[in-house]
């Protein structure tokens, strides 16, 4: 038998969102656990943050969860539920049930990534993945990088790139110029995003940032080495060490949709207290709607004090979560992946990269599920994760039921759960 | 801080304090991490654990995911697989 965490409150995902939420319940005086399967707090946006290094917001964040009762379980990912309203997680091969009075889930979102004519070639990255690698400690100094992707995540990595000393050669973002335009007009009411924009967008006044332009093709013989870009009129090519090319934020609803919470256009459907349609289980930041960091925080801040029961104590951060819920609309408005994107698949295009099954091989399949029978598609370590999002896009293709376990694991973790599978 | 002596396919290099071992092959300048179903070389693309497509064998241990892992002194990485 696995050996048995007991707490009052479990928090999934230790990215700010989580972090609030841990924060808040453990000086609400609760028991909580915080886990995340990275070996670091902080979630994607926070990652490499440590003393000394980092946003100040984020080191204040992280400071605060170090002071409180909070216990940080990390490298642990969720791997299914235990059948007994636990959670079977696995940390470095070992089982572990996490018993939990209250479970918040604040899993976070990954990239959308598309696919095109060359994309599986090395180095051709998602834009927060080329962030996270420059975090982690990978140097970029004087390598050729194309941008060519979408969304205001664009600009810090744009900034992060440039001033390690990166040869930025060009920022592409595909969304037109009116709806970037009108975005940036309509932001009069968040100066401090426009601040923090021209911020961003200053340290790399030397490469242009150019809008309604995309990449059609990667090329390279072991690596990408050149990049085709597009107006929609004309076609170049750009050199290039790295192309950084993914579409924005897509939610990572597994753990939601396992545990049975009621899902709606993409978002985790949950109430003035974060609550979800399960008993005890909220949720919080991304998965709720792509959102960004400041309404995660706040979505993390509300959903710790409720699952404290603190509830009274919310009022003051819901006037604030739905300033910032109307920001996060206009967001998704404006970046939204444009039709192009979807025309640039060829017959031999790879879709399922843990399973190298190409465009044609989907042709006949009618959905997600006909078509995982047939190929293999999104049956590979990702579990569709990639490619799984992409064919929504690509083919309105709803996602298939989730299954455990959540996560590539070992037979011993799997056979240390206390019941049998769900429906069995 | 001192730096951290890993093994890359047989040959000893360092990393810096911190680094995962998809930023240390990197570095390194490996690209292909691993062979995918077809053979195509493979390197990372979400740096966040979600893609996998970084998996390299680390000390025996095989389908690790580099860029979730620190680099971790005398660790044994091993590529292509």
């Amino acid at each position: 038998m696995a050996e048995t965490l007991k707490t009052e409150v479990t928090v999934v995902g230790a990215g700010p969102a989580g972090i609030a939420a841990a924060c808040r319940a453990a000086e609400s005086g609760a028991r909580v656990l915080l886990l995340d399967e990275n070996p670091r707090a902080g979630g994607q946006i926070w990652r490499g943050t440590r003393c000394g290094r980092g946003p100040a917001g984020a080191r204040r964040w992280l400071a605060r969860l170090s002071d409180s009762s909070a216990r940080l379980v990390d490298t642990t990912a969720v791997v299914d539920t235990d059948g007994d309203g636990g959670l079977l997680v696995e940390r470095r091969g070992e089982a572990l049930v996490v018993e939990g009075e209250r479970l918040i889930v604040a899993s976070g979102a990954r990239e959308l990534f598309l696919p095109f004519p060359g994309w599986t070639l090395p180095n051709v990255l998602g834009v927060g993945g080329g962030q996270a690698l420059l975090k982690s400690g990978v140097s970029f100094r004087g390598r050729k990088i194309v941008i060519a992707g979408s969304g205001p995540l664009l600009l810090p990595v744009a900034a992060a790139l440039a001033t390690s000393g990166a040869h930025l050669r060009l920022v592409a973002e595909q969304a037109p110029a009116h709806r970037v335009h009108g975005f940036a007009l309509s932001c009069w009411r968040y100066p401090g995003k426009l601040i923090e924009a021209t911020r961003y967008r200053a340290a790399f006044l030397a490469t242009a940032y150019r809008t309604g332009v995309w990449a059609v093709a990667a090329r390279g013989d072991d690596r990408v080495e050149e990049v085709v870009l597009t107006d929609g009129h004309r076609s170049w090519t750009e050199p290039c060490d790295y192309l950084l090319a993914s579409y924005g934020l897509v939610p990572n609803l597994e753990l939601p949709r396992l545990l049975g919470c009621a899902v709606d256009n993409d978002r985790v459907t949950v109430d003035d207290h974060q609550l979800t349609t399960v008993d005890d289980v909220y949720c919080a930041g991304e998965p709720t709607g792509i959102g960004g960091l400041e309404l995660a925080l706040v979505e993390g801040e509300i959903a710790g004090l409720a699952a404290a029961g603190r509830d009274r104590e919310e009022t003051a951060l819901a006037g604030r979560r739905r300033r910032l819920e109307r920001f996060a609309a206009a967001l998704a408005h404006a970046f939204a992946p444009r039709q192009e994107l979807a025309e640039r698949v060829e017959v031999d295009t790879t879709i399922c990269r843990c399973e190298d099954v190409a465009w044609k091989q989907l042709h006949p399949a009618g959905s997600f599920r006909q078509a995982k029978l047939a190929t293999r598609v999104g049956m590979g370590p990702c579990q569709g994760r990639v490619c799984g999002p992409a064919l929504a896009l690509l083919r309105g293709w709803e996602a298939d039921r989730v299954r455990p376990p959540l996560r590539v694991s070992t037979l011993g973790v799997l056979a240390s759960r206390s019941k049998g599978p769900a429906g069995h | 801080m001192t730096r951290i002596p890993i093994v890359i396919d047989g040959r000893t290099v360092e990393a810096e304090p911190e680094t995962t071992v998809a930023a240390a092959l990197l570095n390194d300048g490996i690209w292909g991490f691993r062979s995918s179903v077809e053979s195509e070389p493979r390197g990372p693309v979400c740096a966040m654990g979600i893609c996998f497509e970084c998996r390299v064998t680390i000390d025996g241990i095989p389908h690790r995911r580099a860029c979730m892992e620190l680099c971790r002194p005398g660790m044994e990485i091993e590529t292509g697989g």
